[in-house]
């Protein structure tokens, strides 16, 4: 019988052939905890008798939700991370490093065909890699830590195929809202997605991760992109499924029209074309995170920006996504074409994403934001609303002060 | 450390697709202080429920229940604050397997149509909730064999303290 691509990982990793549906306890190849997520992981790791992490090689703390630390109780629960990983002997990725998923990445904890485990709902972005990569919560996090597994459900798959090439302006970004738009926030719930098809062959490894990114946004347990056409800096060895793989739905979309997409307060799904709510204001700017911190993301938007001023009632907010996505910034002149546009940069790492600190919107204020998730209070206030787009159509934004279709400036 | 099996209860009853966020608010959830997070349980959708919670209260919701972040806090803040049960039409993953591991049961009812204050008398072994207040008996999803070892010992550390490893 044939096995979509999360089937054939599981089964390389139980080493026996198993398909949607069977309870599995699987080894996993590396693991990962962020500051939200780690002090309570190391509590649990104690509490459950754990001694030694299973490879310190493989498993990971990154300091990047609240980093610098704003205030004394988060700086004490740094310095429980960086005690441990001295301990443990694993690294530490300390605040700038950048975020965990684009560290994890970059410094390749991950792997295509990995079992790959982070306590962060967006740890699914490893699927851009062609590996199966699933979120968890603290306690999983220290069981996996200690034992090196985990137990899992195989997941059904559902199959998402876009034919047709982006129009240039449009980005992987607006292809993603487009498609959590269409599968809705709970329409992939406990299943795993393939993305397959012509739209996505093209692109880099870093448009991936952004597709690989809001499969969290469909509920999904994880999403995998289709290996054709990836290209990484290491030899490997893609999976791909057979052609007789089971999925329990398959979507055809033809994205060759698709326009930029934009997702409206308060519901990542609240997906329409840009069209709808051009002209909206703004008074914040933010690009950054998980989604949309990477290179090609900055690049975008300087070339949008470049001589010109962000509009005076509009602030910018850039946080590089690592460390290294900064250097590159800055030796290519993207960085200081913001800066000059007058946008401000923060340190690498999740920045406003989440609300905990640099730069909470104030009450009825509106963002426009490259991030992944606009729940009411995300960046902190609930009395504030926030707009999804490509970095793309941030920066054409922050240039008029109102939400702007970002092709003009590219095309 | 077994865990209550039969409780008797009031619903708090809210609606679909309630986030993590909602459930706690990310600038809340850098701590390790329990009583911190059940202070601010639920505060950006309904401030009274921290009030008016009492223990052993059941937390009723409809589809995609504990949706977005992977925050252990979230379940966390509601067993803190008194929750002794979750219930909902269908929960997002991680939220379900983090309530599981920190001992705070939850129940799957595709259907249910359980009102504001209706007192609800659930049997965990079983998984059949009786809505007293409408006279419906619903009967919930069967969890997987593991959850139920895990949830029988009150949460994973327990699990993993007594077995040192998973098994199936
Ligand atoms: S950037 Fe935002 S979505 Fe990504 S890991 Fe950080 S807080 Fe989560």
């Amino acid at each position: 019988m044939g096995q979509t691509i999360s089937e054939k990982i599981i089964s390389n990793h139980v080493g026996k052939e198993v398909y949607a549906g069977e309870l599995v306890i699987s080894k996993v190849d590396g693991c990962m905890a962020s500051d939200t997520t780690g002090p309570l992981t190391i509590k649990a790791f104690r509490e459950m008798g754990g001694k030694k992490v299973f490879n310190p090689e493989k498993c990971a703390l990154i300091i990047d939700h609240a980093a610098p630390s704003p205030n004394e109780r988060i700086a004490n629960l740094h310095k429980m991370m960086r005690d441990f990983a001295k301990e443990q002997g694993m690294r530490l990725f300390e605040i700038g490093e950048g975020i965990c998923h684009q560290v994890m990445v970059e410094n390749q904890y991950v792997k295509p065909g990995d079992i790959f485990i982070g306590a962060d709902s967006h740890t699914p972005t490893y699927g851009a890699l062609n590996a199966f990569a699933c979120g968890v919560g603290s306690t999983d996090l220290a069981a996996t830590m200690m034992t090196g597994k985990i137990w899992l459900k195989v997941p059904q798959t559902i199959q998402i195929n876009c034919s047709g090439k982006l129009q240039d302006g449009v980005t992987a970004k607006d292809l993603i809202l487009f498609l959590v738009g269409k599968v809705t926030v709970s329409g992939a719930t406990y299943q795993a997605i393939e993305f397959t098809g012509e739209a996505f062959e093209s692109l880099s490894l870093a448009s991936r991760m952004t597709i690989a990114n809001m499969s969290s946004e469909m509920g999904a347990k994880t999403g995998i992109v289709h290996p054709k056409g990836l290209a990484l800096d290491y030899d490997f060895e893609s999976i791909t499924p057979d052609t007789d793989a089971n999925y329990v739905k398959t979507f055809n979309f033809d994205v060759s029209d698709l326009e930029p997409q934009v997702s409206a307060p308060e519901s990542p799904d609240n997906v329409h074309n840009i069209s709808n709510y051009e002209g909206t204001k703004i008074n914040y700017a933010f690009i950054g995170t998980c989604c949309n911190g990477r290179l090609e993301d900055l690049d975008v938007a300087a070339e949008i920006l470049k001589g010109k001023k962000i509009h005076p009632d509009v602030r910018m907010v850039i946080a590089p996504a690592s460390q290294s996505v900064l250097l590159d910034a800055i030796s290519n002149g993207t960085m200081s074409t913001l800066i000059e546009a007058g946008a401000s940069l923060i340190t690498s790492g999740c920045g406003p994403c989440v609300g905990t600190h640099q730069g909470v919107p104030a009450d009825g204020e509106v963002v426009i934001s490259a991030a992944n998730r606009n729940f009411r209070g995300r960046m902190g206030n609930p009395n504030s609303n926030i707009y999804l787009g490509a970095p793309s159509t941030v920066a054409a934004s922050a240039l008029e002060g109102q939400i702007t279709n970002p092709k003009k400036y590219l095309l | 450390m077994a865990v209550q099996t039969n409780i008797r209860a009031k619903a708090h009853v809210y609606g679909d697709h309630i986030d993590t966020d909602r459930i706690i608010p990310g600038k809340y959830t850098k701590t390790l202080d329990l009583s911190t997070l059940a202070n601010h349980v639920l505060e950006d959708l309904d401030p009274k429920f921290n009030k008016e919670v009492k223990p052993g209260d059941i937390l009723v919701a409809g589809i995609n229940f504990g949706c977005g972040s992977s925050r252990e806090q979230a379940p966390l803040a509601l067993k803190q604050s008194g929750v002794s049960v979750v219930i909902a039409k269908d929960f997002a993953r991680i939220f379900f397997r983090n309530a599981i591991n920190i001992g705070l049961p939850v129940l799957e009812i595709a259907d249910h149509s359980i009102q504001k204050n209706a007192l609800l008398d659930i049997d965990l072994k079983t998984g059949i909730v009786k809505d007293l207040t409408a006279n419906i008996t619903y009967t919930a999803t069967k969890l997987p064999d593991i959850m139920i070892d895990i949830l029988a010992e009150g949460g994973l550390v327990n699990y993993l303290t007594k077995n040192g490893t998973y098994t199936l």
